[in-house]
């Protein structure tokens, strides 16, 4: 069920700021991939192309074409609101909602267009999630208090969990971690091993020795100074790009001699 | 004189201690001035309780009777002016934050702010010279096709002067203080909260059933307690648009309406005299009970889902 995607000459504006420019790359089904490269050199913008949340913030667009299994998410006749039930997310702070317990979490997204669904039906998806992001045991007891009464970590595998209830064929996760401890961290990576033998996975993220832990294919972006746009310098498999890139600047930012 | 070493003073900064003492004496300002009038109308009013048709030529029989239907009209056309503004300040509440363009938004919420500032007796005689005739022929239409519906029963009145047309001013009246507190609520709502809803597929008004609008539920019920309590001690336009007598009735669009504790003050006090003038008071530590009783009750609604409320 998961998808290939492919990305071609993707230009990426904040009005007229010019923040990701000419990014070509493919992401193979069932694999993760990571994104690499200094803070702000656009990752999370060009993250957020893949299922048009981008074009959320006022004055965003985008030039290109970005396709899922073959067909232009960017198409004018394409709904935004149909891509990201297809391509779920999760964000780098923890964004359960405030107002609703944990299994009304995890089935916000089911609930959303007015779908109804059988109360078993809801609490085997509820089950099947949460397992799915290894917090079933932590709060099968607890299941109607509210969500933002769990642990930071706990929080971040809900979202993925309320991510997961609905399917998408991908996930994409910025920075997910980033927030957490190591040994959430490391929840988090062994339920992205997990997850990848349905979704594709795209993650971003900051730690190297993280990249190369969890993912298959690892891409490098560069900026080249404030103000100029953020490039995709290398793409690779990730062994490759951490032991023997071939741009200098993937060298010396994987082995930490960046700047 | 003790040897032990001497104890580590706290060292008093005059910033801290003056603004602490300021705080403190605000907030007891409040406290006392709520206290002075609270005393104030139960002294006033302790005569007028106990008083008969004898004592205050105002009272048919006793106060409980007189106090009855002002009550009553007070607290149906407050609710009907609350039932009508509700949805309408949400409405235009969240097109402002959430659907109209950057410049529109602030334009029509500075507008929303100026209408807040219209003197009420602007919107008593708007209500009695252009709204109540306005309003006839939509009675007669109302009484004539859902007169079967015991609110829309009985004889139209003429001249539109009905309680409906009242709390319909009321609403009005305190469309805009509820818009602008909706607006600030909603537009307080995290992005965070509101990408989590749009990033698993919601529509725009998926994502504001999800995120907006429990998020800013305890605003909307505060939105809904400050409106009440304008609609509740509402006097001048009341007094200029209803046409009152004292009964009870649910029928909103005849001739006889009941009145409004404080249009009922305005309206009696120039000609009261002796215990009349303290059944007056005593009907306006009523409307004081009332409006506490309400608010205590918003607060209570507003507690009941505080774990789910957004502020952790
Ligand atoms: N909402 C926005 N409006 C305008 N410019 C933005 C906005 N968000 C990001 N940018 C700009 O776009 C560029 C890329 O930002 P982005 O957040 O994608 O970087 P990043 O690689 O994710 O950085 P980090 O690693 O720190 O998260 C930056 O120059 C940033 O200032
Ligand atoms: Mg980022």
């Amino acid at each position: 069920m998961s998808k290939r995607i492919e990305v071609r000459d993707l230009n990426v504006y904040y009005s007229k700021f010019l923040a990701v420019e000419g990014v070509n790359l493919a992401i193979e089904p069932r694999s993760v991939t990571a994104f690499i490269g200094p803070s702000g050199c656009g990752k999370s913008t060009f993250l957020r192309t893949l299922n048009r949340m981008h074009e959320v913030i006022p004055g965003a667009r985008v030039e290109g074409e970005v396709l899922i299994d073959g067909n232009n998410l960017y198409d004018p006749d394409v709904d935004p609101v149909l891509v990201r039930r297809q391509v779920g997310m999760v964000f780098q702070r923890p964004n359960p909602f405030p107002t609703m317990s944990i299994k009304e979490n995890v089935l916000a997204g089911v609930k959303l267009n007015n779908k109804r669904i059988s109360k078993p039906d809801a609490e085997e998806l509820v089950e099947r999630s949460l397992r799915g992001a290894n917090l079933w045991n932590e709060v099968k007891d607890r299941l109607d208090r509210p969500g933002s009464g769990l642990s930071g970590g706990q929080q971040q595998r809900l979202c993925i969990a309320r991510a997961i209830a609905v399917s998408p064929e991908v996930i994409l996760m910025d920075e997910p971690c980033s927030a957490l401890d190591p040994i959430s961290t490391l929840a988090i990576e062994d339920l992205i091993e997990d997850l990848k033998q349905k979704y594709t996975i795209v993650i971003v993220t900051h730690n190297m020795q993280q990249a190369s832990r969890v993912s298959d294919k690892t891409a490098f972006f560069n900026i080249a100074g404030t103000g100029k746009p953020g490039n995709l310098i290398e793409y690779n498999d990730t062994t490759t790009i951490f032991s023997n890139p071939s741009v200098q600047a993937t060298e010396d930012y994987v082995s930490g001699r960046f700047g | 004189m003790t040897s032990a070493p001497a104890p580590i003073k706290a060292k008093l900064r005059i910033g801290d201690l003056v603004f602490s003492r300021s705080a403190v004496f605000a907030g007891s300002m409040i406290l006392v001035t709520l206290a002075a009038v609270a005393i104030f109308l139960i002294v006033q009013s302790i005569p007028a309780v106990v008083a008969s048709s004898e004592d205050a030529s105002i009272l048919k029989t006793n106060f409980w009777d007189y106090v009855g239907p002002l009550v009553f009209g007070t607290v149906w056309a407050a609710a009907l002016a609350l039932l009508v503004a509700l949805p309408i300040s949400i409405g235009i509440a969240l097109f402002i934050s959430h659907y109209a363009p950057r410049r529109l938004a602030s334009v029509l919420g500075y507008v929303v702010d100026l209408l807040a500032a219209v003197p009420s007796v602007v919107f008593g005689l708007w209500g009695i010279g252009v709204f109540a005739p306005a309003l006839v022929d939509a009675y007669a239409w109302l009484n004539e096709n859902l007169g079967w519906i015991p609110l829309f029963s009985g004889t139209p009145s003429a001249t539109g002067r009905t309680i409906l047309t009242a709390a319909l001013v009321l609403a009005v009246m305190v469309l805009p203080i509820m818009t602008a507190i909706c607006r600030e609520v909603f537009l307080q709502t995290p992005v965070l909260h509101e990408e989590a809803a749009l990033a698993l597929g919601a529509t725009r008004w998926e994502m504001i059933r999800t995120a907006v609008l429990p998020f800013g539920r305890s605003g909307i019920i505060s939105a809904s307690v400050l409106g009440l309590g304008r609609a509740l001690g509402e006097t001048m336009a009341v007094a200029m648009v209803l046409s009152a007598s004292p009964v009870i009735t649910f029928q909103l669009l005849t001739s006889v309406n009941p009145n409004t504790i404080a249009a009922n003050i305005a309206l009696s006090f120039p000609e009261a005299y002796g215990l009349n003038v303290n059944v007056l008071i005593a009907t306006g530590l009523i409307l004081f009970v009332v409006t506490f009783a309400v608010n205590a009750f918003a607060r209570w609604i507003v507690s009941r889902r505080k774990e789910f409320s957004g502020a952790n």
